[in-house]
């Protein structure tokens, strides 16, 4: 993209000069000349009276890129198991697979990793590289980096999918530096254009107030980190046919210069926000920590798991963990029940993804009820204890 | 040890809106900030220097502007900053980014560790961190909540995860980037102002980089914004009205014909 002056329209009547943030348009001979270092920021493009000045997209470089083909998906798994993340980058890669009419394929690394292979094929990868080594039993950036950068100047595939985890959003950007691609962040849609086999992909930024659609068409492969359930799990199909290619790492050549000395589990009572189809979830309006309570109750027939907002996290009624939010988790469950949240915008863009939102609050003012599906004007104290007892009737729960 | 910490400047809010008009990000009247995450960077920089002595050196990118930025940082007790900046900077992504960045490192040549923040509020990516550390060839650690230990040649630190936290230890020198959790970012002291009123910040450009053009701005970025626009509204809800025990009825059996439990 360029910002392009129409030197018909152009007066050079210096508004543009004084609006542009980096001062780097000058006037000569009545016409705006746009400087080097343009950040497109467009402020010129707002400012000008008579329409002189237009973003211009430019024609992508033409550049030979017809040896790099394939999908491929990170298959990430923790403690020999595939991460469900993997399986909705599965269900997302099979689609645009069949748009560019090439194979799906997953790569996959642990130890033992036999079963989980079979596992991919199932849901519709058709070819599956596996390294299976006890050095990869637990993700490591280096180990694992080394590995998947090999693969990919060997293979050469056209766009690689990756899970927006901890895990992935510290793999990608490494391999991508490494192989001086584009990567975008935690892509909420993906879209490609069979032409140009540009994948389009779409991504919140500003907290979530603005979306933005990157491309990357000069380089390969295009490499995008995914969030964890925004896209639909690919089904399961037993005779789905695929191949698995066994692949070796000598580790003997690079220097692994991380150890993990140890992994320690804390969530493992509690249902993982991230991973729960029901989220109860308690702000400020919930008063004090012993009435989260009343919220692991209701959770609890209803099988969920209790979330938070930051303002009852700073008041200590509630772990970090448990967090929803721009600096909390995203989360995406079928149902969020926010209880005393207010609905701040940091606040909103970590749950408006949800199926249905329940918003109760005593103040109907409040910005929650935009957003909520459905809402109650009320009292949480009251509202959340009835509302236990309610579906504990319907439930034919023992609660 | 010699501590350099990367901080960007942002839009003191994430509350922007697009001109329905021209398409572009309305950007008047906000004031800019340090990155929150990087304020956190900022002060795990300087209780490990309170520790072991040494020097803490702030590194932005960014126009002239982001000096104020670096200023504030030096207040809070940073011993020096640099600005990179140039116009080939101007529209840099990850990438980009990463390689300017990892350039000013390279000229500051004596360092230990690098600090970032988790990511920028602006962009939310996550990225540059990593991506610098990859540009320098060092080993790192994303998402760290703690610093359990950290002496010459040697760091082990607490790595945030979804279900908990992995203990990891690497050599010096490394980049990690840090979360929330850290710490407790101070504020400036009176002294720290004076002096960060006097002190000098340096400003590089490409030139001083010894940097390569075809990998700067956006030139050397592989990623494009395409187009931007403002999120889908969620089409506005029912109010369910009535006693206590009405709105509970009506609301779980709403909830029960979506079928969703
Ligand atoms: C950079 C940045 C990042 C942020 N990140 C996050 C984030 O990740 N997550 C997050 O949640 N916030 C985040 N915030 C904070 C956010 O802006 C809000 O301050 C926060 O979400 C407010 O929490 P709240 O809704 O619980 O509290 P409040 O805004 O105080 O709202 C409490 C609500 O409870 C209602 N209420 C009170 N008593 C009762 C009662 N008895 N019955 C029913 N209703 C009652 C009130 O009417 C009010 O609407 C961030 C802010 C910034 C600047
Ligand atoms: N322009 C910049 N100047 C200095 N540091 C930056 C810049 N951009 C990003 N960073 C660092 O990289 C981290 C992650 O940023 P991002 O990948 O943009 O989310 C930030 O918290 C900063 O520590």
């Amino acid at each position: 993209m360029s910002i392009r002056v129409i030197k018909e329209k152009c007066s050079g009547c210096k508004l543009c000069l004084k609006s542009c943030p980096f001062g780097i348009i000058t006037i000569d001979n009545k016409l705006a000349i746009i400087g080097e270092g343009c950040n497109l920021c467009g402020a010129c493009v707002t400012t000008c009276k008579f329409n002189a000045l237009v973003m211009a997209k430019e024609q992508p470089a033409i550049k030979d890129y017809s040896g790099y083909r394939n999908i491929w998906v990170f298959a990430e798994q923790r403690n020999g198991k595939v991460e469900g993340v993997a399986y909705e980058l599965l269900g997302e890669g099979r689609k645009l697979a069949d748009i560019l009419r090439v194979p799906l394929c997953a790569v996959l690394m642990g130890d033992k990793m036999a079963e989980p292979a079979k596992e991919l094929i199932a849901h519709g990868a058709d070819k599956v590289y596996v390294y299976d080594d006890p050095l990869l039993t637990n993700f490591q950036d280096d180990s694992y980096g080394e590995v998947f950068i090999k693969l990919i100047a060997e293979e050469k595939p056209e766009i690689i999918l990756i899970g927006a985890t901890s895990i992935g959003r510290s793999l990608a950007p490494k391999i991508a530096y490494r192989i001086r691609t584009g990567l975008t962040a935690d892509c909420t849609s993906l879209e490609v254009d069979p032409r140009t086999r540009n994948l389009l992909q779409t991504r919140p930024a500003f907290g979530g107030n603005i979306m933005a659609t990157i491309i990357c068409p000069n380089y390969r492969p295009q490499i995008a980190t995914v969030r964890h359930k925004v896209m639909k799990k690919a089904s399961r199909n037993a005779s789905h046919e695929g191949e698995v290619i066994r692949k070796n790492f000598d580790f003997s050549k690079i220097n692994i210069k991380t150890k993990v000395i140890n992994i320690v589990a804390e969530l493992a009572k509690t249902i993982n926000i991230a991973e729960a189809d029901i989220i109860v979830s308690g702000g400020r309006g919930m008063g004090g920590a012993e009435n989260f309570k009343l919220l692991e109750e209701l959770a609890q027939v209803l099988g969920g798991a209790v979330g938070s907002s930051r303002a009852a996290v700073d008041a200590g009624w509630m772990p970090y963990s448990h967090q929803v939010g721009q600096t909390g988790r995203t989360v995406c469950p079928k149902l969020y029940i926010a209880c005393g949240i207010s609905g701040a915008i940091q606040h909103l863009v970590g749950m408006q993804s949800s199926d249905v939102i329940v918003a109760i609050n005593k103040d109907p003012q409040a910005p929650i009820f935009k957003v909520a599906t459905f809402g109650l004007e009320g009292d949480v104290l009251q509202l959340v204890p009835a509302l236990t007892r309610q579906f504990n009737k319907v439930l034919g729960g023992d609660y | 040890m010699n501590i350099v910490v990367c901080i960007k400047q942002v839009p003191g809010t994430t509350d922007v809106k697009i001109s329905e008009k021209t398409n572009t990000l309305i950007r008047e009247g906000v004031e800019s900030i340090i990155n929150p995450f990087d304020m956190y960077a900022i002060e795990e920089a300087l209780k490990i220097k309170e520790k072991m002595s040494g020097k803490v050196i702030i590194l932005c990118m960014g126009p002239p502007p982001a000096k104020e930025a670096i200023k504030e940082a030096i207040a809070m007790g940073a011993d020096e900053g640099i600005l990179l900046s140039d116009r080939a900077f101007a529209g840099s992504d990850t990438w980009a980014t990463a390689y300017t960045l990892s350039m000013g490192i390279r000229k500051i040549g004596a360092y230990d560790l690098i600090l970032c923040g988790k990511q920028a509020i602006d962009g939310d990516t996550a990225q540059v961190g990593p991506g610098v550390a990859e540009a320098l060839g060092l080993p790192f650690v994303a998402y760290v909540r703690k610093i359990e230990e950290i002496r010459e040649g040697y760091i082990r630190c607490d790595r945030m995860m979804e279900e908990g936290y992995e203990v990891i230890a690497m050599p010096l020198p490394a980049l990690i980037t840090v979360v929330k959790e850290i710490n407790e970012p101070r504020l400036p002291s009176l002294k720290g102002m004076l002096r960060a009123k006097k002190a000098e910040v340096a400003t590089w450009t490409a030139k001083d980089l010894s940097a390569e053009p075809a990998n700067l701005g956006l030139t050397g970025s592989p990623t494009q914004v395409m187009k931007i626009f403002s999120p889908p509204q969620r089409p506005g809800g029912e109010m369910i009205l009535g006693e206590i025990d009405e709105q509970v009825e009506k609301l779980v059996n709403r909830i029960r014909e979506l079928k969703i439990v």
